[in-house]
C-alpha cells in the first residue's frame, strides 16, 4: 500500500457555535479521482478550503507527501502552489487575458522566464482548447471557457492535488459538458482530483470513490457502484434517489441518444 | 501694461498647477496606504485609519490648512508654497483613501481568494491583481477628486501663496476691476478643470476592460 498523496486526519472546523465539519479522515493516494457529494451547507466546500489553508481549520491535521502542512510556521504560500483550486464561480483575474491568467503564477510566483513562461501557459490552454482564446478577456469568454482558463491556471502551477469546488455548479446547462469533459480527461490522465460537485453522472463514471458527506460528517464512502446500488446507510440511498429522482429522467434521455447513434 | 498683467497672471496658473501636482499626488500616496491599511491591515491598524478618515473629513479644509500649516512649518522649515501643498495633499488624502477604499471593496475578496490559490503572497495578490482593479474603477470618483483639489489649491492664498485667486486679488485691487480680475480667475479654473476631467475620462475609457468579443 503506497502513502496517501493527501491526508486529513480528524480535521474539524468551526464556525462560532457551528461545527461545520468534524473529525473527517479522508485519504487521497496519487491518480485517484474522488467525488465528495451532499447536501447544501455540509461542509463540503469548507472542506477544500481548509485542505488547501484558505480557511483555518480548528483541530487536527492536513497531510500533503507525508508532511504536515497544518504544522505551526508551514509554508502556506507553497502548499498552495502545490494545490490547485478550480472554484464555483471561476474566479479568473478580470483584468488579464486568458494567456496572462495562466502565466501570473508561473511569472509571479514560479519566477520562470516569460518566454518559458508563456509556452508552458499557451500548452496548458492547449490542454483545455483554448488556445485559440489566449488573447480574450476573462469578460469576453463564456462561463465555459472561462471555467477551463480557470483549470489551465491551477494546472499550470504542475500542483500535486487539484480541488474542484462544485465547477459547474454556476454554469448553463449546455455548457457543463465542456467543463466536465476536461475534467474527465484529466482524471483519465491519472491527475489526483478532489470533486465536490451534483453531477452524478461525472461521479458514476469518473470517481474512483465517493464521499457522501452529510451535517459535517462522512457518512458513507466508497467505489461508485457500491454507493449507487448497494448504499449502506438509508441517508445516503435516500440523497441518492432523491438526486437521481432529479436528474435521472434526463440521463435516460441522454442514455437512449447514444443507444441510438451507437 | 496688457502683457505685464497677463504674464502676471500666467505665473500665478503654474503656481496654481504647481501646488496640484504637489497635493494630489501626496494625497493619493497616503490615501492608498491608508485604504491598502484599512481593508487588508488588522482589528488596530484598521481602526487607526478610520479614525484618521473620521478627523480629517469632520473639518473644513481651510481649517485643517491653517492647523497643518502651522504644525508643518512650526517643525520644519519649509516655504508657504510647500507646506501649503503638502498640507493640501494630506487633506485630500482622507477623501483619496475613502475612493480607493470602496474600490478595493468593489474588486471584492474572491479576486484575492483565487490569488491565494495561486500560491501568492498578500503581497503579491494586492500587487499583481487587486490593485491593478482597483485603480481602474477609481478612476472617475479620483477625477472628481482631482478637480476639488486643483480648485482647493485656491485655499492655499491663505497662507500668502501667490496663485491664481491671490494675484485676482491684488490685480483687483489695483486696476479697480473685480468683475475683470475675478472673471480672469474663474475662467482660467473653469479650463483646468475642465482639461482634467476630460483626460481622466480618457484614460478611463483606455483602460477600461473588454467585456465582449
Amino acid at each position: 500500500m503506497t502513502n496517501p498523496i493527501l491526508a486529513t486526519r480528524s480535521l474539524t472546523k468551526i464556525y462560532g457555535q457551528n461545527t461545520v465539519f468534524k473529525d473527517i479522515n479522508l485519504e487521497v493516494n496519487e491518480g485517484e479521482t474522488i467525488v465528495i457529494i451532499g447536501p447544501s451547507g455540509t461542509g463540503k466546500s469548507t472542506l477544500l478550503r481548509c485542505i488547501n489553508l484558505l480557511t483555518s481549520h480548528d483541530g487536527g491535521q492536513i497531510f500533503l507527501d507525508g508532511n504536515e502542512i497544518t504544522a505551526k510556521g508551514y509554508d502556506e504560500d507553497g502548499v498552495r502552489q502545490q494545490i490547485g483550486m478550480v472554484f464555483q464561480n471561476f474566479l479568473l483575474f478580470n483584468h488579464l487575458t486568458a494567456l496572462d491568467n495562466v502565466m501570473i503564477g508561473l511569472t509571479r510566483v514560479k519566477k520562470l522566464p516569460k518566454e518559458q513562461a508563456r509556452e508552458k501557459a499557451l500548452n496548458e490552454l492547449k490542454r483545455v482548447g483554448l488556445a485559440d482564446r489566449a488573447d480574450h478577456y476573462p469578460g469576453q469568454l463564456s462561463g465555459g471557457q472561462q471555467q477551463r482558463v480557470a483549470i489551465a491556471r491551477a494546472l499550470a502551477m504542475d500542483p500535486r492535488v487539484m480541488l474542484f469546488d462544485e465547477p459547474t455548479s454556476a454554469l448553463d446547462p449546455e455548457l457543463i459538458g465542456e467543463v466536465l469533459g476536461v475534467m474527465a480527461q484529466l482524471a483519465h490522465d491519472r491527475m489526483t482530483m478532489l470533486v465536490v460537485t451534483h453531477e452524478m453522472g461525472f461521479a458514476r463514471e469518473v470517481a474512483d470513490r465517493i464521499v457522501f458527506m452529510e451535517k459535517g460528517n462522512i457518512v458513507e464512502e466508497g467505489s461508485p457502484d457500491a454507493l449507487f446500488y448497494h448504499p449502506k446507510h438509508d441517508r445516503t440511498r435516500e440523497f441518492l434517489w432523491k438526486i437521481t429522482e432529479l436528474y435521472g429522467k434526463k440521463e435516460k434521455e441522454q442514455e437512449k441518444e447514444k443507444g441510438e447513434t451507437a | 501694461m496688457m502683457s505685464n498683467i497677463f504674464s502676471y497672471i500666467v505665473q500665478g496658473t503654474a503656481i496654481t498647477i504647481a501646488v496640484t501636482l504637489i497635493a494630489l499626488p501626496f494625497g493619493l500616496l497616503i490615501g492608498l496606504l491608508m485604504a491598502l491599511v484599512h481593508t487588508y491591515g488588522g482589528k488596530f491598524l484598521n481602526r487607526v485609519a478610520a479614525g484618521y478618515s473620521l478627523l480629517m473629513r469632520g473639518v473644513p479644509p481651510i481649517v485643517l490648512l491653517f492647523i497643518l500649516y502651522f504644525i508643518i512649518s512650526g517643525s520644519i522649515n519649509l516655504s508657504p508654497f510647500w507646506a501649503g501643498s503638502l498640507s493640501l495633499g494630506i487633506v485630500s488624502s482622507a477623501y483619496q483613501m475613502e475612493i480607493l477604499r470602496g474600490a478595493l471593496m468593489a474588486v471584492g475578496g474572491a479576486q484575492m481568494t483565487a490569488a491565494r490559490a495561486v500560491g501568492m503572497s498578500r503581497l503579491q495578490a494586492i500587487q499583481f491583481i487587486i490593485l491593478p482593479q482597483a485603480l481602474r474603477l477609481a478612476i472617475p470618483p479620483w477625477s472628481n477628486e482631482a478637480s476639488i483639489v486643483l480648485k482647493d489649491s485656491s485655499l492655499v492664498y491663505a497662507l500668502g501663496v501667490p496663485e491664481i485667486l491671490r494675484r485676482a486679488q491684488q490685480l483687483s485691487a489695483t486696476t479697480q476691476q473685480p468683475f475683470l480680475a475675478y472673471g480672469a480667475a474663474a475662467l482660467i479654473y473653469f479650463v483646468l478643470v475642465f482639461a482634467v476631467n476630460r483626460g481622466l475620462d480618457y484614460l478611463s475609457t483606455r483602460t477600461k476592460l473588454p467585456t465582449h468579443p
